[in-house]
């Protein structure tokens, strides 16, 4: 896999590997390039999150064939598609169920979701939190572009306040969802959130999320720009990506603690912040499970 | 498939007492399931109860989902891992599969479902028993589909149809149903497990030889595609979409031709294996009854006392409801004058039989829809009826 090993140069150690890691790295290894072209937006956020996504998979030693990506459907579901491992183009906010099915019949394969804000907090809010709740070791990328896509641009639990869609004509008024915190009140394992325009810190983040045994819930704020950008005039592709920055608090700022929907910003109304959230040691389910079942099958023998 | 179906043998040794339910999870465990999600529901939760104890003892999954969309989802994703999976749910349950049904059918994933059928619509009579759901199992999901159900009539058939079903889907690439109603899911009887090894052994096409070469929807001689499983160096994509024999998604109309005759000409293929039956005396029968489940056993009696009295009358009973075995029924029941439908509903099967009947026969219906079985007297006397009308 590591066609494109680089001599060790006699930079400092962990610039040295980090610069490794970087050329390492050949995004067409995990790519179908004979779907080529894509199908998404000049613009849109999601390739950046594939690109990242990719990246953290490789950076992990991820084997392509023991590789489920998981999805459902809407812009964020056919994303997968162009993923070369084995991929499951699922049904509309089920990809969470599919994959528990999938990682609970076979815990050797490194299962992946891929799902949006309407995929997995609208028609499949109740899957996300009780993937959440059981903590099986499936890692959950959520690309949250505030907005219905596929379908032209309607509301979603995401959608900021006074926000313009086709089924908000008047703007807004709903109050939106924090996938984070309902991630993390449901229980999950590992949970946390980043901006696009951060690459190597998303790379990080979904590395991480990788790694981690049980249910990891990533959040990646990404950017419509044809579909919400336009009808909201939130300016160029560029200046979405940078307005990403804008309305975010800075590090220390302390999660939990702000108010959920403050209208004080054009770009990014909801006062928010990144990076890991969660990291607990809840037990994982299907080590549980199959704890369960091996002591079950000692008791049976010792009869 | 075709004949009587075996009788009781309660004395034999290794006879067991055993309700429906139960039957149907033994059957599913012999026949190699080894995955099993499901949500609560009455009157299926007894299958799902005996899952979650032998499932572990056999080294299987058992889990307890969110609701029934997940259940049915996990039960694919299971399968798409190369495990045979199964859910189990009644009425509400089973229109709530639907959806995720039709992606089983359209990206060609086996699984078992079953449906223990009670009153509806909506909550209906949740322990009472009901043949309503049997245009849901052919129509229930959207588009255009084949699809086979199975509607074994006893305790023991429940044990062996459980058990096919499961063979036939995993040659198939297709789901398969399960319906019984809520009297057999609950009745107990005394039976000896039958053998279904053959079941057992039955299991789906893998992918073979070079990858490069592999399409996951092009079918061999028997119009099923082998399956890639995860993990044997494939890759491949699976989606709802309309796919190519690729298994990429396609809207052109050669392609999505090809597509849809994919599913249903493995079905045509595979007739006489999927195809199932209980013929008792219609050979020479003036009436026959069509009746199936537990209204079959009522059916059963009612011709043997007709017999008795001299009237020519015999009993049709589908096994495979879906495809319904139309040629198979033409021409057992050439000589027949009088069809008499006999179900658990206000008259869906009857629709079936309206369409595949040739002659200039007369169909009627008997229709009870107030939670309670057909008894064979009331089947005697619609026979009656018909005859006295003639």
């Amino acid at each position: 896999m590591n066609k494109h090993v680089m001599p060790q140069a006699e930079q400092p150690a962990e610039q040295g590997n980090q610069l490794d890691k970087i050329r390492d790295f050949e995004i067409q290894d995990y790519l179908r390039l004979d779907l080529f072209p894509h199908f998404m937006c000049p613009g849109c956020g999601h390739g950046i999150a594939l690109r990242a996504l990719l990246w953290a998979i490789h950076d992990q030693g991820i084997d392509k064939d023991k590789l489920a990506i998981v999805s459902g459907i809407g812009c964020s579901g056919r994303v997968g598609t162009y993923i070369d491992a084995n991929t499951y183009h699922t049904t509309h906010g089920r990809p969470l169920a599919f994959a528990t099915g999938l990682k609970m019949a076979r815990p050797d394969l490194h299962v992946v979701v891929i799902t949006g804000d309407g995929d997995c907090l609208a028609i499949g809010g109740n899957h996300l939190i009780h993937a959440a709740r059981r903590n099986l070791d499936i890692t959950c990328i959520m690309l949250n572009n505030e907005i219905y896509g596929m379908t032209g641009g309607q509301v979603s639990p995401t959608t900021p306040y006074d926000r313009f869609t086709t089924t908000t004509p008047a703007g807004n008024i709903e109050p939106v969802f924090d996938a984070s915190r309902l991630a993390e009140a449901a229980g999950a394992g590992f949970v946390g959130r980043e901006v696009t325009i951060h690459v190597p810190r998303l790379r990080d983040l979904i590395s991480e999320g990788l790694d981690y045994k049980g249910f990891s819930f990533i959040e990646i704020m990404s950017d419509c720009t044809e579909i919400n950008g336009r009808k909201n005039d939130l300016g160029s592709s560029s200046e979405m990506v940078l307005g990403q920055t804008r309305s975010m608090r800075p590090a220390d700022f302390k999660y939990g603690e702000y108010d959920n929907n403050v209208v004080d910003h054009p770009f990014r109304p909801n006062s928010m912040n990144t990076g890991v959230f969660v990291k607990s040691d809840r037990p994982e389910y299907g080590e549980s499970y199959r704890e369960l079942v091996h002591d079950i099958q000692k008791k049976q023998k010792g009869h | 498939m075709t004949g009587q179906a075996s009788q009781n043998t309660p004395d034999s040794q290794d006879s067991i007492n055993i309700q429906g339910n139960h039957a149907c999870a033994l059957g599913a465990v012999a026949a190699g399931c080894r995955f099993y999600a499901g949500y609560p529901i009455t009157p299926s939760s007894e299958v799902a109860e005996k899952l979650a104890q032998e499932l572990p003892k056999v080294g299987g999954v058992f889990i307890q989902m969110e609701d029934e969309i997940a259940s049915i989802a996990a039960t694919l994703g299971a399968s798409m891992g190369g495990v045979k999976a199964m859910t189990a749910t009644s009425g509400p349950g089973f229109s709530l599969k639907q959806e995720n049904l039709g992606y089983g059918m359209g990206a060609q994933i086996p699984c078992v479902v079953v449906n223990v059928m009670r009153g509806g619509p909506s909550t209906g009579m949740p322990t009472r028993p009901s043949q309503g759901d049997l245009m849901q199992a052919r129509w229930g999901t959207h588009g255009d589909h084949p699809v086979i159900a199975l509607t074994p009539g006893s305790v023991e058939e429940i044990y062996s149809q459980t058990a096919r079903a499961f063979a036939l889907s995993e040659q198939l690439r297709i789901p398969v149903l399960v319906l019984f109603d809520e009297s057999l899911g609950h009745l107990v009887e005394t039976i000896s497990l039958p053998d279904v090894a053959e079941y057992e052994n039955t299991v789906r096409k893998w992918a073979s030889g070079n990858p490069e070469d592999y399409k996951p929807y092009r079918p061999d001689a028997d119009g099923v595609a082998p399956m890639a499983r995860p993990g044997d160096g494939y890759r491949v994509h699976t989606t709802g979409l309309t796919v190519s024999e690729s298994g990429f998604p396609t809207q052109k109309s050669i392609e999505v031709d090809r597509a849809m005759k994919r599913l249903f000409n493995k079905m045509e293929i595979n007739k006489d294996l999927i195809e199932s039956f209980e013929d008792v005396d219609c050979e020479d029968a003036d009436v026959v009854i069509v009746a199936l489940g537990i209204v079959g056993r009522a059916a059963r009696k009612a011709v043997r006392e007709l017999r008795a009295e001299g009237l020519k009358v015999g009993l049709f009973r589908p096994i495979t409801l879906w495809p319904f075995p139309t040629q198979t029924f033409r021409k057992l029941t050439k000589k027949a004058k009088n069809f008499v439908v006999a179900e658990m509903n206000s008259g869906q099967m009857i629709l079936e039989i309206g369409a595949a009947k040739q002659g200039k026969q007369v169909v009627s219906g008997l229709n009870r829809y107030d939670g309670e079985p057909i008894s064979p007297s009331q089947i005697i006397n619609a026979v009656k009826e018909v005859l006295d009308h003639e």
